[in-house]
């Protein structure tokens, strides 16, 4: 025993040694992954963000690199204050408030100390920032937009929220994600996809090269480039032409449903969403209660669809048989209906009214009778109005576009249930919503519906989804967008109607409208609003809407505009309308003097009024 | 005089060959846990592999120095050298130099030299003299104390200086005076206190205390034929409830914090998950991340130099005690393995020479080599992989330092002198 008692125990420490190595080597431990190594800094590299063109080819958004001071306040040490101050251009007051700022925040996280420097600070800065420990100079890609116009439909970027990174796997904090319109509908193209740099620690968490020269390194796939729809010419005239008003205009090629422009007014320069103003800006916006610059207009401002939906009212009676082209009925400017003899007026001047003058003249009447026999022609409300309900809905109203743009509004078309509810106690039937035969009842619109509306009836009977995308590099654009959605109106009942819209021009509401050389169909729309003003339901100056295609034959624009509280259809969205057709179809405008009077009119007075605190008269 | 010469490289050549081979790959594994960007000169003084480097070349020099003097010369002068190693330890006092809190260095300028590390050989040398004196006697108390005496007059002065681990070492000792025939109640007792210890801090002080009385009231029921064994059995009662008194006492008021923690940690006394989450990030560091360094390794490492924590310089001391830890990451299970296997051959060659010694004095001095080569490999890789508590000692040949690897040359080869100079013993 005292012999061996020294080998058993070597061999017996060797045995152990060699399972506990079994264990911790190869039981225990799992395949190695670099991305589980913690002694490897994963360090993410960013593609280039796709640019943005418009239908032109015209570069609207690029990138930009920019430079940020970062500070890790711990790691500071004493440096001349004085050659800093003057490297960065700040005063010492901001230095100190600054340092004492972020070391408050946490001393260990990076932070931004100054935030989007100059190229040409950058330059002497970064010759110079090894001698001040604990800052360091990070690149930053920002957008670079080339024009000034168009930020509800290009959208912008900002940092990604905590939301987004829970809920997608490919973010992570800092990242960049587009935030409205393109930028936000087409991020994955543009997104590209970002690389993973693999950098080796050490122990304390300092970086000293890159793991294995780089090889195993991710490269970035860069983002796409896109082609929208935008025709940005377009774009910006119809932006001009809204300054001083609020509202909206969509333009929509109706032969393929691209979108020419998509105008919200008042909007803003994109630029002022990038660079060191970035967030004194946008909440500058954001505060804007009267004007609401942040919200697209064109897209989530819902409204009564005014005289414009008599069109579809008529085509709706043409298809059920309730009307004839040749109905004829006389207007005595008020349209008596009901047992206790209410009366809907009319301002059409009174007389015979058949389609095509009722159209011209947009006589209440004459649709309110359609309206009537239309619903009242079947034995039972709920079939006859349901149907209704269901063909104004192929027209793309009531429902949402399913489009590639980043909002929208469902807007309303209401069906037999929805006055069912209303009316719970009682038969109801046409004459109780009487006022959805001249667009001022329960149906509400946006104007990219109205838009819509407009080509399908240019289309005579057909729309494409409308939509932002044109081309995107390297792949196609979905097929939904190609394809044609019906109307649940046949097409040669819109002939009847198009001849009445073009009536309008020639000698109805919208004849001092005319564009030398461009037949243009259009319809004025006068929609009656309501505020609350501390509580009580108050009526403002009626929206001013118009929509029209042109040419007659084979179209090549739709457009429907909205002047909020601009008054009469004509007024303000018919000028607009007409100037928007012409500037695109002839590519410039002749029209200078109504373009002069409509660029110089500013409603900032009738915006006003209701937070005024005083009563006010409207429709003057 | 002429036989002698003719036997004077007649080596063992299994022990050389492993020498070899641990001193190489150690340099190698020094050499990559050491190195930082680009490997210029392999003697670069300034790198701490290019110094190791040199470290070796002055070994060979030593060898041919202990292979050349005569094998008589150790045991005639054993006495001196521990006298010599007696006074260079007292002289650490007054002009020691201390790093890390131990104060266990001669400095002169940037070299350095640490007496402890070569009074192992004294001590060895000096014991082996002592038993092989045909006037010792290791049965008789007397001597055995007089043993004692020359085992822990060099551990009492080094635990002065504040190197626990290399006193440590001077209990592996033990194995050698068992193996000359110390009674086997030394053995039993040292088990025993061993037991004590452990089950008082780990299970608690009247655990214990019970669990001993109830052995002992078992043990002696069923040898109660024999007249004196009750006050026997009850003198090792009140020996074990005291001793587990003692034990408690000192764990809770004598011992530092830093190693009351070790010892906390090697018996798992935390429980709570989010102390021991902690603790992993103070006084647990090293280990944890000498254990996650070992287990990336898997089965064949991530290869020579391309290991991520070795690079990162993740676990400190790497070159000297945790060395073992950059084997485990960029030779994986083989490769450590491979080491384990090499210094286990190594001390069963040692032991199995020593056995075949027919001097006593080589004999013994063969077992100490083995008792602290092994003490050390016990107490170092235990320790780097998380068996034993963490003790601040050297792998033999394998960690970076002059000292440790010249001490441990000289060790070994001071044997393999005496071992191929058996054959003119008569």
């Amino acid at each position: 025993m005292r012999k061996s008692l020294l080998y058993f125990a070597v061999i017996i420490v060797g045995i152990i040694f060699i399972s506990r190595l079994f264990y911790l080597q190869v039981y225990s431990s799992n395949t190695y992954d670099i991305f589980e190594d913690n002694a490897i800094r994963k360090v993410f590299t960013y593609p280039k963000r796709g640019y943005i063109y418009d239908r032109n080819e015209k570069l609207l958004v690029s990138n930009q690199p920019s430079y940020d001071v970062m500070i890790i306040p711990r790691n500071v040490k004493d440096f001349d204050t004085l050659e800093f101050c003057k490297l960065l251009k700040i005063d010492k007051d901001f230095l100190i408030k600054r340092y004492n700022r972020t070391k408050k925040y946490s001393p260990r996280i990076p932070q931004v100390f100054l935030a989007h420097l100059s190229k040409e600070d950058y330059g002497y800065l970064a010759e110079k920032i090894r001698k001040f420990e604990g800052f360091y100079i990070q690149k930053r890609n920002l957008r670079d937009y080339n024009t000034n116009i168009g930020a509800n439909v290009l959208g912008y970027i900002a940092e990604v929220n905590n939301s987004i990174i829970e809920k997608d796997a490919y973010y992570s904090m800092g990242d960049l994600i587009g935030k409205q319109g393109v930028e936000i509908s087409y991020e994955e193209e543009l997104r590209g996809i970002k690389g993973i740099k693999f950098i080796q620690k050490d122990r304390f968490n300092r970086d000293i090269g890159s793991f294995k020269n780089g090889d195993l390194d991710i490269v970035p796939i860069a983002g796409k480039d896109l082609t929208i729809t935008i025709d940005s010419d377009l774009q910006k005239y119809g932006e001009l032409l809204m300054n001083g008003k609020k509202g909206g205009i969509v333009a929509i090629d109706p032969t393929n449903g691209e979108i020419l422009s998509l105008i919200s007014a008042p909007s803003y320069n994109p630029n002022l969403l990038i660079g060191r103003n970035r967030s004194k800006n946008y909440m500058k916006l954001y505060n804007d209660s009267i004007y609401k610059p942040l919200v697209d207009k064109s897209l989530l401002n819902m409204h009564a669809p005014g005289s414009p939906f008599k069109i579809l009212v008529g085509l709706s009676a043409l298809q059920e048989g309730a009307i004839s082209e040749k109905t004829t009925i006389f207007c005595d400017n008020y349209y008596q209906y009901g047992k206790e003899k209410r009366k809907m007026r009319c301002h059409c001047g009174g007389g015979y009214r058949n389609l095509n003058n009722a159209i011209s003249l947009s006589c209440n009447s004459y649709f309110a009778n359609a309206y009537r026999k239309t619903i009242d022609n079947k034995s039972s409300t709920k079939e006859s109005f349901n149907k209704w309900s269901e063909q104004m809905k192929s027209f793309g109203l009531g429902k949402y576009l399913n489009n590639d743009l980043s909002v929208g509004k469902k807007g309303i078309i209401p069906d037999f249930e929805f006055y069912d509810n209303w009316y719970p106690d009682f038969k109801w039937g046409a004459t109780t919503t009487l006022s959805n035969a001249i667009g001022q009842g329960e149906v509400l619109v946006t104007p990219i519906q109205l838009a819509n509306m407009t080509a399908v009836i240019a289309n005579k009977g057909f729309y494409y989804t409308p939509h932002i995308i044109k081309k995107i590099e390297g792949s196609t654009i979905e097929s939904k967008f190609n394809t044609r959605k019906y109307s649940l109106i046949d097409s040669v009942h819109y002939d009847p109607i198009i001849n009445g819209l073009s009536e309008v021009y020639k000698t109805g509401t919208a004849k001092f409208l005319q564009v030398p050389g461009i037949e243009i169909c259009g319809k004025t729309g006068t929609s009656e609003n309501f505020t609350k003003i501390d509580g009580k339901k108050t009526q403002l100056t009626d929206h001013s809407i118009f929509i029209a295609f042109a040419p007659k034959d084979n179209p090549t624009i739709a457009i429907s505009v909205l002047v909020e509280n601009g008054y009469y259809g004509s007024r303000w969205a018919g000028r607009i309308a007409s100037l928007m057709i012409e500037k695109y179809i002839k590519g410039e405008v002749t029209l200078k003097k109504m373009e002069k009077l409509v660029i110089e009119k500013s409603l900032a007075n009738e915006y006003e009024k209701p937070f005024l605190n005083k009563p006010f008269k409207i429709n003057q | 005089m002429i036989g002698d010469r003719r036997n004077a490289f007649k080596v063992d050549k299994v022990l050389v060959v492993l020498y070899i081979l641990l001193v190489g790959f150690g340099w190698g594994n020094i050499l990559s846990s050491s190195v930082t960007g680009e490997i210029g000169s392999l003697l670069n003084i300034n790198e701490l592999y290019g110094k190791q480097l040199v470290f070796i070349l002055l070994s060979s020099v030593l060898i041919l120095i202990v292979l050349s003097i005569e094998a008589k010369f150790y045991e005639r002068f054993a006495s001196i050298f521990y006298i010599l190693s007696i006074i260079s330890l007292i002289g650490l006092f007054i002009f020691g130099k201390t790093v890390n809190g131990s104060t266990s260095w001669y400095g002169i300028g940037s070299f350095t030299i640490q007496p402890s590390e070569f009074a192992k050989v004294a001590t060895s040398l000096a014991i082996a003299k002592f038993i092989s004196d045909l006037q010792t006697n290791i049965k008789l108390v007397n001597h055995q104390l007089k043993l004692l005496v020359i085992i822990f007059l060099p551990a009492l002065l080094i635990i002065l200086q504040n190197d626990t681990g290399s006193t440590l070492v001077y209990f592996a000792f033990f194995f050698v005076l068992f193996r000359e025939g110390v009674p086997k109640i030394y053995l039993y007792t040292i088990g025993l206190l061993f037991l004590l210890v452990v089950s008082t801090i780990k299970l608690s002080l009247i655990t214990t205390i019970c669990i001993s009385f109830i052995i002992i009231f078992i043990n002696f029921f069923r040898k109660r034929k024999k007249r004196n064994s009750l006050i026997k059995h009850f003198g090792v009662i009140i020996f074990c409830t005291i001793f587990s008194f003692s034990v408690n006492y000192f764990f809770d008021n004598i011992i530092k914090q830093h190693q009351k923690n070790r010892i906390s940690l090697w018996l798992k006394l935390e429980n709570n998950p989010e102390e021991i989450e902690k603790m992993k990030r103070t006084i647990l560091y090293n280990l944890n991340e000498s254990e996650k360094a070992i287990s990336s390794g898997g089965w064949t490492g991530k290869g020579y130099l391309e290991g991520t924590r070795t690079i990162g310089k993740f676990v400190p001391e790497q070159q000297t005690d945790y060395i073992f830890s950059t084997v485990g990451e960029e030779w994986g299970f083989l490769g450590s393995s491979f080491i384990i296997v090499l210094f286990v051959l190594l001390l069963l060659r040692i032991l199995y020479l020593s056995e075949l010694q027919k001097n006593q004095f080589s004999r013994v001095y063969g077992y100490s080599v083995v008792s602290i080569i092994f003490f050390h490999f016990l107490i170092n890789i235990g320790m780097v992989m998380g068996l034993v508590p963490t003790i601040g000692i050297p792998l033999p040949f394998f960690s970076y330092g002059g000292s440790s690897l010249w001490a441990f040359t000289l060790l070994l080869f001071i044997f393999i002198k005496l071992d191929s100079n058996k054959l003119n013993e008569w």
